[in-house]
């Protein structure tokens, strides 16, 4: 039977051996060539006698990543992708966490690896050139079960310590079923990938492309700091279909690069990860009304998303964008503070695309992975999201904030997100956040306005108990290693001052 | 010209600004740096740079900033 990603990947190299599967700048990888490179790979992880173990692969966002994931997946064991340049001290907890005794590198990261000494063997993926041992590889497949891990992904820490979340083979393909069908991926699809192989949100161009026969190409970081090159790339590959975080789109709509040029391939504009600013939003809108717009939301204990938003309508700059409605085969509850259902709370999920949980921290899973409060006939588990939620009038749902951005000030309950939503459609202004220190609102912000105007703005705006009280500008907003507004880092700022 | 270092200093310190030349070729400014850059020197200059001058070619070194930020002055 089909119980891995894998077994979707050898149909789709059946129909389709010499399309290409991967890109990076220079450099593409037919269906057949990284088939045959994954499974050499996993014939020698197979050599070291692993089955169900962690592996971290450590590289930069490359093919030789790719190959890795999938090398790992058919050996029956599970990866953690780590970017080489995350900070020593997040790669060596990640190390500690998981226990894991091998890693994955490549030319490129190879010395980089020995420097951390990190005391775990390696296997340099574009060295190996055993003969693919496919029995092997059939006996690891045998013994695997479809709710085996099939990769662990740690999250960004935006609450201290990072956590790993687990995620199977099952929960994967289902997702990836959904995620297809909802969006008409298939073999048309070119796919141009701006998030890192280390976020969730990698998760579904990355496995949709194999399930379907698609193709993607990796867009060179440094296209994202020049706008005309990156619509240069997306011409020269032929991109179709975007999944990118709003900040990426940020980049591109604040330039006013579409007053210059505009892609030519273009169809498909998903994106996820945080909220979109409704100014950058319609800033691509009218310069390319005929794309389809559609925004996703889940966490990456989800496995990627849980809810979708097809944009069907229009929006002035200072509404919210819904997060829709709940996905295909999952099922959204919203709950209050004492776990009972309500209008307006805390939105949580069923659904086989929940993942197993924190990897060797059973105190943070069993205060979000929990037994269904409002079920009390079988065993029924629900993903406490920690976001707040509500439905609008269309019977979309609408995210309100984080749990732990609901603050009570001056005896009103206000969404920070609320306060930002309003200031980011302020045109001068291309990025705000805000933060709630020493009971006050404090919003920072990056963009041509003075802070004087942005009071103003916020005057006029906001009722009085919303407005920020401190209004700080900064050159640069601090973004964390998945490229969102760092607010612990804002946080931080704040206290040292 | 003086005005340009400053401000590259400040966005990447520990770099010989008078001798790079190839800031963007070489890796030296990451994405995050050039966007930081282009919002200082809007501000400083009195400025705006459009998406047709933020390309790779003008911020090898010092010397090609200085000559866009003149350029766009002009206009």
């Amino acid at each position: 039977m089909k119980k891995c990603i894998t077994d979707y990947l050898d149909i789709t190299l059946s129909r389709w051996p010499k399309k290409i599967v991967f890109g990076e700048k220079d450099k593409t990888i037919t269906y057949e060539e990284f088939v045959v490179k994954a499974k050499t790979l996993a014939t020698r992880i197979l050599s070291l006698d692993l089955y169900n173990k962690p592996i971290i692969i450590f590289t930069d966002k490359s093919i030789n990543t790719l190959v890795g994931m999938f090398g790992v997946l058919y050996s029956a064991n599970y990866y953690t992708v780590v970017d080489r340049n995350m900070p020593e001290n997040r790669i060596k907890s990640i190390i500690d966490t998981l226990g894991v005794k091998l890693a994955l590198v490549d030319d490129a990261s190879s010395s980089l690896f020995d420097e951390l000494n990190l005391g775990i063997d390696k296997i340099l993926i574009d060295e190996i050139s055993e003969k693919i041992d496919e029995e092997l590889i059939k006996k690891a497949h045998d013994r695997l079960i479809n709710i085996n891990p099939a990769y662990v992904l740690f999250t960004s820490g935006s609450t201290g310590e990072p956590k790993g979340s687990v995620i199977s083979h099952r929960s994967l393909i289902d997702y990836v079923s959904w995620f297809s069908e909802t969006f008409n991926i298939d073999e048309s699809v070119i796919f141009g990938s701006q998030t890192p192989f280390y976020f969730s949100m990698s998760v579904s161009d990355v496995f949709s492309t194999v399930y379907n026969g698609a193709s993607l190409y990796i867009i060179p970081k440094s296209c994202f700091s020049f706008p005309m090159k990156l619509v240069e790339f997306l011409d020269e590959k032929m991109v179709n279909t975007i999944y990118w975080v709003p900040s990426a789109m940020a980049i591109v709509a604040n330039l006013k690069t579409f007053d210059v040029v505009k892609p030519k391939t273009l169809r498909k504009v998903l994106f996820a990860g945080e909220v979109m600013p409704m100014r950058v939003l319609n800033t691509w809108r009218k310069a390319m009304p005929d794309l389809f717009y559609a925004n996703l939301y889940g966490p990456t204990e989800l496995t990627d998303i849980c809810t979708y938003y097809v944009v069907n309508r229009e929006f002035k700059d200072d509404e919210v964008l819904p997060i829709g409605r709940v996905c295909d085969n999952a099922e959204a509850i919203i709950l209050d503070e004492n776990n009972k259902e309500a209008l307006e709370g805390e939105l949580c999920i069923k659904g086989s695309i929940m993942g197993l949980g924190y990897f060797n921290n059973k105190e943070k899973t069993n205060s979000t992975f929990i037994l269904n409060p409002v079920n009390d006939s079988y065993i029924e588990y629900i993903y406490k999201t920690g976001d707040i939620v509500k439905y609008n009038e269309y019977g979309e749902l609408i995210y309100l904030s984080r749990k732990d951005f609901q603050i009570k000030h001056m005896g009103y309950r206000i969404e920070l997100g609320e306060i930002e939503a309003n200031i980011n459609a302020f045109d001068k202004i291309d990025l705000c956040a805000c933060i709630y220190a020493n009971e006050k609102i404090v919003l920072y912000y990056q963009g041509k306005s003075s802070i004087e105007d942005v009071y103003k703005y916020a005057n006029e705006k906001l009722v009085s108990y919303m407005r920020p009280q401190i209004v700080k500008k900064l050159q640069r907003m601090p973004i964390n290693a998945n490229g969102k507004i760092d607010r612990t880092k804002l946080k931080e700022m704040f206290e040292e001052e | 010209m003086e005005r340009v270092i400053e401000i590259l200093e400040s966005v990447k310190p520990g770099v010989d600004f008078r001798k790079e030349k190839a800031l963007v070729d070489d890796g030296i400014l990451e994405s995050f740096d050039i966007i930081t850059l282009i919002a200082k020197l809007n501000e400083e200059f009195d400025v705006e740079f459009t998406v047709k001058e933020v390309i790779p070619e003008n911020f090898n070194s010092a010397e090609a900033i200085y000559d866009t930020v003149c350029k766009l002055e002009e206009e």
